[in-house]
C-alpha cells in the first residue's frame, strides 16, 4: 500500500454530520492543533422529508445552528482557515440559504469579524426547468418517468444539486466562509482538497467517508473527524478522543444511505471504490487508497418539492380487552364506520377526494401488514386517525364529524358504549400540508456554473444593508 | 432451517434518497455470508413480494470484504406521502428478520 500521507497532505475538519447537530469546541481545538487547513460540513439532507425544501424552512433549530456556526467562525477567526457549509438550512433552496446567511452575518457582527462570504445559489425557477426539459436535457432516474410540465408546476421549490466546481470558484475568489445551497454531501468535503490540487478520486472518496462526521467511527461518542487527504489516498481519524475508526467502520460507511456501495454518481463523474483498500494505522486511525474517478458528461441532480393535500389527526389509547381480542377486525369495521359517518355528515360536492387512515400503534401501524396468525395481543394500542383532504378546513371538518365515533366505536354491540382514552382536548389536531418530492431527474449542463449563481457578501457592511443587497 | 436473525449480527434499513430504500445484511461471518447471501429467499423476486416493488428494479450487491449483502429497491410510495408510515424507512428491515433461508 502506498503511503497516503506522502506528498502534499490537506487536512480537513468535518465537525459534525450536519450543522446544528452539535459541534464540540474541544474537537475543533484538537483539529486545529493537528494543523487543519479548512473546515467543511453539510447542513442538511433530503432524509427528513420534502417539507423543508417545499417551505424553505430549516429543520434544525436556529439557536442550535447559530451555536455550531459560531464555533466554526471562531475557528476561522483564530486560525484563518476557510469554513465551507453545504446544503444550508436543511434543503439548500434560496430561502434556506438566506436564513443561514442571516445567522452568519449576525455571528460576524457579534464576533466583530468581517469574513468574505460567498453564497452559492442553485435554486431554479420553473421556466428554466421547463426550457431545459423541452431541450431534452432532463432525464428521469428510476423509478420515475419522463418529466412533464404538470410535475414541474406542482413543485414549490426546485434545486440543482451542486458538485465541487462552484466551491472551487468561490475559493478562487478568496472566500473565507462559503454558504452553499443544495450540494452533494460529498462535494462539500471534496471541494477544498481538490482546490488545493489533490487527486479527484482521493478527495471524493474522503468526502464520502467523512460526510456524516463520526458516523464512520466506532463508539461514536464524538461528533467530528479529521481527514488528511493526499493524491495517494487519505487517512481518517475521529476528533473525539475516545472514538476509534477501524478499517471495518470506515469501509462499512460506503454502505450507508447509498443504493450502490461501489459506484457513487456525482456531478461530472462517478467515484468507483470497488478496488479501495482500508488499513489500520493504529487503533483509531485508518488509511484508504485505491478509489478511481471516472469523468463523465456534466449532470446535476434535480430535487423538487411541493405541498399537496392537508391533514388533521386524532389519537386515542385503547386497553379495552374486547378491542385487543381482534385488532384487525376492529380496524376494518372502525374504518368503514368512519367513512360512512363522513359521507353522512358532509355533502359529497364539498367533500371531494379525501382519505381516512387508521394506524394501530402497538400492533401494525409501522408496516400496515397483518401480523402473523397467533400473535399475542399487546396490553394496549394507540390508534392514530389521519384525515387527508384538499383544504385544512375540510380535513378538520372530517375529523370533527368522526370524533364521536372515534371516541366510542364499540368492538361488541351488546354492551354499553366504550369511551377510549383521548390524550388532548380538543381532540383534533390540524397537522398541515402533505409535502412530497416530485423530481428524481438529472439535467445535463453546458458547464458546471450554468445553473449556479455565486454572490459575494462583504460582512463588514451593516447586516440590514447586506440583506437588502443580497435580496435585491 | 436458519432465519435471517440467526445468521446476521446486524440488519438495517434506511432510505437512499426519497425514492429508494436500502437494506444491509451484516452476516455473522464469511461462512454465513457465503452460505446464505445468494439464498432464493433474498432474491430480487422475494424483495418484490415483501415490499410491493418492481423486481426488475431491485439491485443486489454482495460485499464479500464486509460479509455484507446490500439490497436496494424503489419505495412502493415516495417518501412523505398521504399514508407514509416510516418516513426514513428505518423500520423496514424488521419484516426480514424471520425470513427463512435454505
Amino acid at each position: 500500500m502506498k503511503d497516503p500521507t506522502s506528498g502534499e497532505v490537506v487536512r480537513l475538519i468535518v465537525p459534525t454530520g450536519s450543522l446544528g447537530a452539535g459541534v464540540r469546541e474541544e474537537e475543533i481545538a484538537y483539529g486545529l492543533a493537528a494543523g487543519a487547513h479548512a473546515i467543511a460540513s453539510d447542513a442538511g439532507s433530503t432524509d427528513s422529508g420534502a417539507a423543508y425544501l417545499a417551505t424553505g424552512k430549516s429543520k434544525n433549530n436556529r439557536g442550535a445552528v447559530k451555536r455550531d456556526l459560531t464555533i466554526l467562525m471562531k475557528a476561522y477567526a483564530e486560525a484563518g482557515i476557510p469554513v465551507i457549509v453545504g446544503t444550508c438550512g436543511q434543503a439548500g433552496g434560496d430561502l434556506n440559504l438566506d436564513w443561514t446567511r442571516d445567522i452568519a452575518l449576525e455571528i460576524a457582527a457579534e464576533l466583530g469579524i468581517s469574513p468574505k462570504i460567498a453564497l452559492i445559489r442553485c435554486e431554479q425557477d420553473k421556466a428554466t426547468i421547463r426550457r431545459l426539459n423541452e431541450d431534452g436535457r432532463i432525464r428521469p432516474l428510476p423509478p420515475l418517468g419522463p418529466l412533464d410540465d404538470e410535475t414541474i408546476d406542482a413543485c414549490d421549490h426546485i434545486v440543482a444539486v451542486l458538485g465541487v466546481e462552484p466551491f472551487l470558484e468561490a475559493l478562487d475568489g478568496g472566500a473565507d466562509i462559503i454558504l452553499a445551497g443544495r450540494s452533494t454531501d460529498t462535494a462539500v468535503l471534496a471541494s477544498y482538497p481538490i482546490w488545493r490540487g489533490i487527486d479527484w478520486a482521493s478527495a471524493w472518496h474522503a468526502g464520502k467517508i467523512g460526510e456524516c462526521g463520526a458516523q464512520c467511527a466506532e463508539e461514536r461518542d464524538g461528533a467530528g473527524i479529521l481527514l488528511s487527504v493526499s493524491s495517494q489516498g487519505f487517512a481518517v481519524e475521529p476528533l473525539g478522543r475516545t472514538n476509534r475508526c477501524t478499517p471495518h467502520s470506515v469501509s462499512a460507511h460506503m454502505l450507508y444511505e447509498n443504493s450502490d456501495p461501489f459506484r457513487l454518481v456525482e456531478p461530472g463523474g462517478v467515484l468507483d471504490v470497488t478496488e479501495a483498500r482500508y488499513g489500520a494505522i493504529d487503533e483509531r486511525r485508518v488509511t484508504v487508497t485505491g478509489a478511481r474517478w471516472e469523468q463523465q458528461p456534466y449532470t446535476m441532480k434535480l430535487e423538487g418539492a411541493g405541498g399537496g393535500a392537508y391533514q388533521t389527526i386524532m389519537l386515542v389509547g385503547i386497553e379495552d380487552p374486547d378491542v385487543l381480542r381482534d385488532i384487525g377486525g376492529f380496524h376494518d369495521r372502525f374504518l368503514m364506520a368512519l367513512y360512512h359517518r363522513t359521507h353522512q355528515s358532509i355533502p359529497e360536492e364539498r367533500l371531494g377526494e379525501f382519505n381516512i387512515s387508521l394506524r394501530m400503534y402497538g400492533w401494525n401501524a409501522v408496516s400496515g401488514n397483518k401480523p402473523p396468525a397467533g400473535t399475542a395481543p399487546p396490553p394496549e394500542i394507540g390508534v392514530l386517525f389521519v384525515a387527508t383532504a384538499r383544504t385544512q378546513e375540510l380535513a378538520n371538518e372530517i375529523a370533527q364529524a368522526c370524533n364521536p365515533y372515534f371516541f366510542h366505536f364499540p368492538a361488541v354491540m351488546d354492551k354499553e358504549l366504550p369511551s377510549y382514552g383521548f390524550a388532548f382536548s380538543p381532540a383534533d389536531i390540524p397537522r398541515g400540508q402533505v409535502f412530497e418530492f416530485k423530481l428524481n431527474h438529472v439535467v445535463e449542463t453546458e458547464n458546471p456554473m450554468e445553473l449556479v449563481r455565486l454572490e459575494w457578501i462583504d460582512s463588514a457592511a451593516p447586516a440590514d444593508a447586506q440583506a437588502e443587497m443580497a435580496d435585491g | 432451517m436458519a432465519k435471517v436473525r440467526d445468521v446476521c449480527r446486524h440488519v438495517r434499513s434506511k432510505q437512499a434518497g426519497p425514492f429508494w430504500v436500502t437494506i444491509d445484511f451484516f452476516f455473522e461471518d464469511g461462512e454465513a455470508f457465503r452460505r446464505h447471501a445468494e439464498s432464493p429467499a433474498l432474491s430480487a423476486d422475494a424483495f418484490a413480494r415483501l415490499y410491493a416493488t418492481d423486481p426488475a428494479l431491485v439491485k443486489r450487491f454482495p460485499v464479500p470484504s464486509l460479509d455484507v449483502l446490500k439490497v436496494s429497491f424503489p419505495r412502493a410510495r415516495p417518501q412523505g406521502g398521504m399514508v407514509e408510515r416510516d418516513m426514513h424507512s428505518g423500520q423496514q428491515y424488521v419484516r426480514l428478520l424471520d425470513v427463512e433461508l435454505d
